[in-house]
């Protein structure tokens, strides 16, 4: 690790390409999976629906049409900051591939994180506006009113993939202790989808859970950046939101840095 | 008969990409009109090269796969239509597959068998205890199969085909990979499970030496229609392949022409070194020279089935009409 | 019979060995059904009523399905596994031995840490039969009993139904997990918020109301708002007959153009 840096802005371009053509090869299941992304996200927008008329036009603040926004950008952001799991690096430490990665001249995590982006970019093209398309045809979104929201989305949404390939990289990363990862996976998973908005917003929570919430980083995944595409969280709010996110994404990529490090030392101590 | 093929058939349709949306249909027929016959007690080898149709004729043979025309019968059984029962009749072995249990010992394997072809306790025990017996299952019988050698997995596979006391045995290149001592205990094991419970053998390989320890018959096919049928002395003099003798000589002699049993090939070096073909016996022809020059050293080479196969293809494309 | 259980004894024994996560992976399973109650708990806390159910009733309703639903996942659920056997060329081991097929799957395949589900769906529909008001009645229980097995074998043949078609589509898995997760999803809700139209269809085309909604409705003394004749919230039963029946027939396709088709 003693030649570990950041990988030089070509270096980190090509492999951001490569993340993304590496998954652009999986078409079939690509497909597959935003036929199933806005299925699901059909049958939760008409339950919310049926709720908000229920409750006479808008529930916890959200009325049809950030609903409907809620809903769609919720449902696309599923690929792109994986919330349903992944345990590939997991294996590659299991296998002890890992090695070949700790021994390359940049630092690994700067790696894997340049395919994350990569993989991110890919997953947004059909993932996030398939759904999004086929939802705003469907049943609408609400469109900003304010200009500074689009590009306070994309930063967002960014910082959000950041914060996500450093959560799951230290769930794969306890591979180094514990062998088979996919109990803690799949306990993460469970965690995260409720605990990032993804199920319903934080805001429909009663008060105790919404503070448990807020304390963990997982809104950071889906609910800060949803709420800045409907405008729920706007001007020097939605400022501070981001950097909520990138003090997340900043503190979470230093415990992975720092975890991968102490893992390392294991498997060089004990040889693999 | 235990086997009957008449006209046995199967074609695929294989669509390729030819452009960004085109796709082309094309058939290949793996196996085109194969006909015959096994009848019981006989081992018979299925002999072809990669591609020849063999592991399709095998599929259609088990109720895997459907003919696309033709009439095969196992057993007396329609196999896609009677498969549960020809199940209980057959005994198969994919040397590439697996039909043990990955991750449970050998012997726990044995016993799921025996629970699935509903043995009696007794029966499976006694069959049981002589293929440990015979195959020197018993050092590795509490071993988990993924932890198992190839050769030591392949003699479990072999038991696992055989417990139910199958009228037919289907062995799909059963010696692969293995080492010379596993293929040795392996075809003395079914020589001596013929001679014993008188099970009929069908087996493919692409070892010439399975061929010729084990079966009676062989049946060669090539491009999906056979080529050959007939007994095994006819295989390599129909093809027009030997054996050969290569003798090192202590000192360089005339061409060993007229040695009992042989044929003169060439000689190199002189007359240093000397290919004979054989015609009989490897052992009488190696009396036979060393009563006239004294050897140094001496190798036989075995033709192999993919050159005895391509022989008797391009006899069969000779003689077949012209236009088919 | 005693096979299938000999073959079950063989899986859970071989998964023995990988006991390490098992636990972390029960519990995940035991979460994942309280992941979705959070669902449930979350809108009707906004809202009082939905579909004229409150959040006991609604919780009903959802404790019926995931029942059902976590009963067809533990038993037939490894279904999803088909193109995996079909890649690795075991299917045709499958096809050698003298047994069916799909009871193999069942068998061989099973996981265990999917009780964990089950588990939580049964404490969910204790709870919430406790909070509901039901006049209960001898056909009121049989229906009580009978919900959660006409459940499994609506749940069981779509799991069934989605593997038959991996025969046809080996990438189908996920389109075929939208089918069982997304009916299994849906059925723990009351089905008029679907809609006309997707109401309908999750009603008589893919039975997934007869799992939660129709059944609840029944035990409650309900009247189905959108109009179903009142007879239907009781016929869960031959709702799961007609599923189980194309679910057969459409295995029985699969297989024969598998074996047509060549692995």
């Amino acid at each position: 690790m003693s030649a570990a840096v950041l990988p030089s802005p070509r270096a980190a371009a090509a492999l951001v390409r490569a993340g993304f053509r590496r998954y652009a090869s999986y078409r079939a299941a690509t497909l597959a999976g935003a036929v199933t992304n806005t299925f699901f996200g059909v049958v939760k927008l008409s339950i919310l629906f049926a709720a908000a008329d229920a409750a006479g036009g808008a529930v916890a603040g959200y009325d049809r049409a950030a609903l409907s926004t809620y809903t769609w950008v919720a449902q696309g952001m599923i690929a792109v900051v994986v919330l349903f799991g992944g345990a590939e690096l997991a294996e590659r430490v299991r296998t002890g591939d890992v090695v070949i990665d700790l021994g390359r001249p940049v630092h690994p995590v700067a790696v894997w994180l340049a395919e994350d982006l990569g993989r991110a970019g890919q997953a947004c093209l059909v993932r996030f506006f398939g759904p999004l398309a086929f939802g705003g045809l469907v049943f609408g979104l609400s469109v900003p009113r304010q200009p500074a929201t689009v590009p306070l989305f994309v930063v967002s949404a960014v910082l959000a993939v950041v914060v996500s390939f450093s959560c799951r990289l230290l769930v794969n990363l306890v591979a180094f202790w514990l062998l088979d990862v996919r109990g803690v996976l799949s306990v993460y998973m469970v965690a995260s989808n409720v605990l990032s908005g993804l199920i319903v917003p934080i805001a429909f929570f009663p008060g105790w859970l919404q503070g448990l919430a807020r304390a963990t980083p997982f809104p950071a995944l889906v609910q800060v950046p949803v709420d800045i595409a409907v405008e729920r969280v706007t001007g020097t709010d939605a400022l501070l939101a981001l950097a909520g996110q990138a003090a997340w994404a900043v503190g979470l990529l230093a415990a992975a840095v720092w975890t991968l490090h102490r893992g390392t030392r294991r498997l060089v101590v004990q040889g693999g | 008969m235990i086997v009957e093929l008449d006209g046995l058939s199967r074609h695929f349709v294989v669509r390729r990409p030819t452009g960004r949306f085109r796709r082309e249909k094309r058939v290949v027929r793996a196996v085109d009109g194969i006909s015959f016959t096994v009848a019981a007690g006989e081992c018979v080898g299925y002999i072809g090269a990669n591609g020849a149709g063999k592991s399709t004729t095998i599929k259609m043979l088990t109720g895997i796969l459907v003919p696309t025309s033709g009439r095969v019968r196992v057993t007396g059984l329609e196999p896609v239509r009677q498969r549960r029962e020809l199940a209980r009749r057959i005994g198969v072995v994919f040397g590439q597959r697996s039909q043990l249990w990955w991750d449970l010992p050998l012997a726990e394997s044995f016993r799921l068998l025996a629970a699935i072809h509903r043995l009696e306790p007794a029966v499976a025990r006694a069959r049981l205890d002589r293929c440990v017996d015979l195959l020197d299952l018993a050092a590795f019988l509490d071993t988990p199969v993924r932890q198992l050698s190839l050769g030591q997995r392949m003699r479990g596979e072999v038991t696992a085909a055989l417990l139910h006391a199958p009228r037919l045995l289907l062995l799909d290149e059963p010696t692969v990979g293995l080492d010379i001592v596993s293929k040795e205990a392996l075809r003395a094991f079914l020589t001596e499970e013929r001679r014993v419970a008188g099970t009929t053998i069908l087996l493919t390989t692409h070892d010439l030496s399975d061929i010729e320890r084990l079966s009676d018959r062989v049946v060669v096919v090539d491009s999906g229609r056979v080529v050959h049928t007939g007994g095994l002395a006819g295989l390599a003099a129909a093809a027009g392949v030997d054996r050969v003798l290569v003798v090192d000589l202590a000192e360089p002699a005339p061409p060993l022409e007229g040695v009992p049993g042989t044929r003169f090939l060439s000689a190199e070096a002189g007359g240093l070194r000397q290919h004979l073909a054989l015609t009989g016996s490897a052992a009488a022809a190696v009396a036979a020279v060393s009563a006239r020059v004294e050897l140094r050293d001496l190798t036989i080479a075995e033709p192999d089935i993919e050159s005895v196969v391509r022989r008797l293809y391009h006899r069969a494309a000779a003689t077949r009409p012209a236009g088919s | 019979m005693t096979v299938y259980a000999a073959l079950l004894r063989a899986a859970l024994a071989g998964q023995a060995g990988y006991r390490a996560s098992f636990a972390l992976e029960l519990l995940g399973s035991v979460l994942v059904i309280g992941l979705d109650f959070v669902e449930v708990y979350a809108v009707l806390t906004q809202v009082p009523e939905l579909e004229g159910l409150g959040l006991a009733e609604v919780a009903l309703v959802f404790a019926l399905a995931s029942t059902g639903f976590s009963l067809a996942d533990l038993v037939i659920g490894q279904t999803d596994r088909v193109t995996d056997h079909v890649r690795r060329g075991t299917f045709d081991v499958l096809l050698l031995r003298p047994l069916s097929t799909l009871g193999q799957l069942a068998a061989a395949d099973v996981q265990l840490r999917r009780l964990g589900r089950l588990g939580t769906a049964l404490a969910v529909l204790v709870i919430a039969l406790s909070q509901v008001e039901v006049d209960w009645t001898p056909a009121r229980v049989g229906l009580l009993v009978l919900t959660p097995l006409s459940g499994a074998v609506i749940f069981g043949s779509l799991f069934v139904a989605a593997g038959a078609v991996s025969f046809w589509l080996l990438d189908g898995r996920e389109v075929g997990n939208a089918l069982t997760y997304g009916s299994g999803y849906l059925a723990q809700w009351p089905t008029g918020v679907l809609g006309p139209v997707l109401g309908r269809f999750f009603t008589f085309v893919v039975p997934a109301a007869f799992t939660g909604y129709l059944p609840a409705l029944a035990l409650l003394g309900r009247d189905d708002p959108t109009g179903l004749p009142g007879w239907l919230p009781w016929a869960s039963p031959l709702a799961a007959l007609a599923a189980a029946a194309a679910a057969a027939l459409l295995w029985r396709t699969g297989i024969r153009h598998y074996v047509g088709a060549g692995g």
